[in-house]
């Protein structure tokens, strides 16, 4: 059995549907960012498998899925500080009590 | 089937085990220090899969920056915010799981599906002589790529600025200050910000 593309595709559909499951179901704030990161890491691998099975010279997914790690970086930061402020104004991480935008 | 497939093989199939129950760790468990460790776990077995489709840099950079840095970000966020609550019962609690489950189910037949039945253009992998990948990603980012990367850094640097003005605290003078200093126990000179709560604007109008 050799490793084949539609292996590492397959692993990165499952990584990003528990993504998205984590990202709609969870009720605390700092849970839901943590799925942002799974959902990006599941991109990742799906550049990077690309990149090594359809263009293993010139390796430009492996330098789309940097510049995708440098985002993400700067994306959890951003996420966290936010998380921070609303739990000083609100006193809570619910997700469902975050409804100041609501009509 | 030689040796150096059969252990790529077998890593493989470990690394994906290890990669899916980390990930439904996080997702599903109830205490959130937990979730955070696991997710750790996700990042370094993906940095794994990453060393298997020939990425050292990546790899590299994926233990270096998620490891590293978000999930200790993570962690100290969790401990900022560190209070066990419960959070009140919404109406229709497993209908929401339940129907989130199956959009996410249907989501990963689809894309499955679609991953199969595709006839990817493989590029023959017998003749390729590649040079370190580390060398090529270094020429990309300073040829083709060089307005990209350096509007990284420049990206970054906002969101450091951003990240520190959004985290800060509000300075609230106290009236009280000076009388506070009289006593032993020291006091921050600020505190956070009144509560807004929508439901008591309703009843003070």
């Amino acid at each position: 059995m050799e490793l084949q593309l539609e292996y590492f595709l397959i692993l990165a559909a499952g990584l990003f549907c528990i993504g998205i499951y984590g990202l709609v179901t969870s009720r605390n704030a700092v849970r839901v960012l943590m799925s942002v990161e799974l959902l990006l890491n599941a991109v990742n691998l799906n550049l990077i498998g690309f990149s090594s099975f359809i263009d293993p010279v010139e390796i430009k997914g492996q330098v789309f899925s940097v510049f995708v790690i440098i985002v993400a970086a700067a994306e959890s930061a951003v996420g966290l500080a936010i998380v921070l402020a609303i739990y000083r104004n609100r006193n809570t991480v619910d997700m469902e009590q975050f409804n100041l935008l609501k009509w | 089937m030689d040796l150096a497939q059969g252990v790529q093989t077998v890593s493989f199939i470990i690394l994906t085990i290890m990669m899916f129950s980390a990930a439904l760790g996080v997702v599903l468990l109830r205490n959130i220090v937990y979730s955070a460790f696991l997710l750790g776990a996700v990042f370094v077995s993906i940095s794994g899969l990453y060393l298997l489709l020939n990425a050292e840099f990546v790899a590299a950079s994926q233990i270096l920056v998620y490891v590293g840095a978000v999930n200790v970000l993570i962690l100290f966020a969790i401990m900022l915010v560190n209070k066990r609550e419960a959070f009140p019962a919404t109406s229709r609690n497993i209908l929401r799981s339940g129907a989130t489950a199956l959009v996410c189910i249907g989501l990963f037949t689809l894309l499955g599906t679609m991953a199969i039945s595709t006839p990817w253009s493989m590029a023959d992998q017998s003749g390729v002589v590649v040079e370190g990948s580390v060398i090529k990603i270094g020429k990309h980012f300073f040829s083709d790529f060089l307005l990209p990367f350096e509007l990284a850094s420049v990206m970054l640097l906002i969101t450091m600025v951003g990240a520190i003005i959004l985290a800060r605290r509000d300075l609230i003078p106290e009236e009280e200050a000076a009388d506070l200093r009289e006593t032993d126990t020291y006091q921050l000179q600020e505190r956070p910000r009144e509560l807004i709560s929508v439901g008591d604007n309703q009843s003070e109008e």
